[in-house]
């Protein structure tokens, strides 16, 4: 049975308190951003998705950061051609709070994600800044069905306030120019 | 299969089957997407000579080309020796098609080239047999650069088809200050487990929105308008709250026209100087400078205050012109469709203005979108809801009795949430089920 609702469910705001620091010792800002904290920023944030704390995850951003998944391999940029998900800020922050919404009906039931990140590369590095490079392999299931994303993302991290941020994140599916059916997990 | 397929439509009702018999979906394919005109393509996405683009008409591949002379042909693509598909990719530029298999070469036209081999056939084989060749579709028209394509022989002429809804692609022109319009910024490509019939039912549908957008509604009014932007999504932004305006403003304030052969519009939804607020937004202030630079003041007003929302033209296309958009159809099986959107840019308006288009559809139309993502959700649950004979015959009755005749030989709802609409395009579902053209179905017997 369905649980009875509210006409007008309340849907939290997305906090825009500071990043969830990192299990174990926040590490300090001046210290380089070497491969070994790349990698475990990328296994968190891979946790938080898989956990569904989108809150968390946006709040892993910059209050200028975007993220974007092209509809094209080497698609050049998110304003001339369309994309599976281009958010700045603002509609990032939009799609998160929707994801909180109990009348979100292409979230009832809700997707459960499993996701494994590896192959990180640091592609270059500024030492309190990175631009960095992993695969990932996203396993969404919902309604018995299973569904397998696989990819490649870039994330630029930079430092602020003795964590880590995204700057942004750009996500290419090997199957970004597929038919696919609607997406509603951030990848 | 008995033959008259009004048996599958009451007053207001329709039967469930349509949507779910595998048998009625094959003779869909023959009747519909061979019997009508179907929309193909525009032709800029064809511009060169040997310009190729590759799609479906209806399960057919098919493919649009511009030959030696410029002039737009549309042929199967498919080889006449054994039947492989010859073109692989979505599109190109190519002096001639050749198949993988034993190498039999096309003129862009589809006439045979060249046969490797060509011997030992039977007497009667002739390469230079017209009818030896990757054949063309029967008719190819197009509408001021939407082209359109029928397997049947004769019949209406692809204008007396359209019918009034030439207007709405006239729309979509009349929005370009140099008069032009070009495909660009990608395709969408979606998917979802349902018949193509609840698509086009879903896209003119006033009712649904404040209800299945619940979430896109409620997370774009609660959005704070000072976090960061890089102007991406405004337009967006905005429509999305405004899908959440009460029944009433559906009811008195929106409307909802169909046309003879299925077609129809949503109108007055989508008011430019209110939500785009014209007069704050630089962007769009530029535009209708342009506009009125090339086309005066008085026809600058008269094209804005042309307001329409989707116009679907049955069987396989839709139109959005006041975001450039079109999104068209492609029935896979019975119940598996895949919907392509497309973007258009205006010749002559500012680049910003198409920016904001590709921003629209990705939030709007695209596949990961905080709307339509919604919608394929209810596609799919109709699906699995009409495979239960629970309930048989469903109800498209809403405004049934209130509708009111059309100056121009259609029907338009007293006001947006009638299903004026639905009950039309299903009127020119039996018309060319029964074997006709797009009138004579249903609701025309009804009404004499
Ligand atoms: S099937 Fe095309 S050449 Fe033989
Ligand atoms: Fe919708």
């Amino acid at each position: 049975m369905a649980k009875k609702r509210t006409p007008r469910p309340k849907i939290a705001a997305p906090s825009r308190r500071r990043v969830t620091p990192l299990r174990g010792r926040a590490p300090r800002a001046e210290q380089a951003l070497d491969i070994h904290r790349c990698e475990q920023f990328v296994q968190h944030e891979a946790r938080l998705l898989d956990e569904a704390k989108f809150d968390d995850w946006l709040a892993l951003f910059t209050l200028d950061g975007w993220y974007w998944v092209p509809s094209e391999p080497d698609q050049a940029n998110p304003h001339d051609t369309v994309s599976l998900m281009y958010d700045d800020r603002r509609l990032l922050e939009t799609r998160i709070r929707r994801l909180a919404s109990p009348r979100m009906y292409s979230q009832e039931p809700r997707s459960r994600t499993s996701r494994m990140v590896g192959n990180v590369t640091i592609e270059d590095s500024e030492g309190r800044a990175a631009t960095i490079r992993s695969k990932f392999i996203m396993i969404e299931y919902r309604r018995d069905q299973q569904r397998l994303f696989t990819g490649t993302a870039w994330h630029r991290l930079v430092q602020i306030d003795g964590g880590i941020r995204i700057a942004w994140k750009r996500v290419d599916l090997v199957n970004c120019d597929a038919a696919l059916d609607g997406l509603t997990q951030p990848f | 299969m008995s033959k008259d397929f009004s048996r599958f439509l009451k007053p207001g009702r329709v039967h469930r089957q349509i949507y779910t018999d595998p048998a009625i979906f094959e003779l869909e394919m023959t009747n519909i997407f061979g019997g009508a005109w179907v929309f193909i393509g525009h032709e800029s996405q064809i511009k060169k000579p040997g310009d190729y683009f590759a799609t479906q008409m209806g399960r057919r591949p098919i493919l649009m080309v511009r030959d030696e002379e410029g002039r737009v042909r549309v042929i199967h693509n498919q080889c006449a020796h054994r039947g492989a598909m010859v073109v692989a990719t979505d599109k190109g530029n190519a002096p001639e098609f050749t198949c993988c298999y034993h190498g039999w070469t096309y003129h862009l036209d589809g006439r045979i080239k060249g046969v490797p081999l060509n011997h030992g056939y039977p007497a009667d084989f002739d390469a230079k047999n017209p009818k030896v060749a990757m054949n063309p579709v029967k008719r190819v028209k197009s509408y001021r650069g939407f082209v359109f394509a029928t397997e049947a022989a004769d019949g209406p002429d692809l204008e007396e088809s359209l019918g009034y809804m030439t207007t709405s692609f006239d729309d979509l022109l009349d929005r370009a200050p140099d008069g032009e319009i070009e495909v660009a910024g990608g395709v969408f490509k979606h998917g979802y487990d349902a018949n193509w019939k609840v698509y086009f039912e879903n896209l003119c549908d006033a009712a649904h929105p404040l209800f299945v957008h619940r979430s896109s509604i409620e997370a774009s009014q609660a959005q704070s308008d000072d976090a960061h932007s890089d102007g991406t999504g405004e337009i967006a932004v905005r429509q999305m709250r405004q899908n959440g305006a009460p029944y009433s403003f559906w009811e008195s304030q929106v409307g909802i026209w169909t046309y003879p052969n299925g077609h129809s519009y949503l109108g007055d939804y989508h008011d430019d100087s209110k939500l785009v607020a014209a007069l704050k937004d630089p962007v769009f202030r530029e535009y209708i400078a342009a506009l009125e630079k090339k086309k005066g003041k008085e026809e600058t007003k008269r094209i804005l205050e042309v307001r329409r929302w989707n116009s679907n033209v049955y069987p396989n296309v839709s139109l959005m012109s006041q975001f450039q958009q079109l999104r068209v159809v492609h029935p896979i099986s019975v119940n598996r469709t895949v919907v392509y959107t497309y973007n258009f840019k205006l010749k002559g308006a500012p680049e910003q203005m198409f920016r904001n288009t590709v921003a629209f559809a990705n939030i709007v139309n695209g596949t990961g979108s905080l709307v339509l993502t919604d919608d394929l959700e209810i596609y799919n649950r109709i699906d699995m809801g009409l495979s239960s004979d629970g309930a048989e015959w469903l109800q498209i009755g809403r405004g049934y009795q209130s509708d009111q005749p059309e100056a121009h030989g259609g029907r338009k709802g007293v006001n947006s949430t009638s299903e004026v609409y639905i009950r039309n395009m299903l009127d020119a579902w039996v018309g060319y089920m029964n074997g006709g053209h797009g009138q004579g179905g249903a609701l025309a017997k009804a009404a004499s």
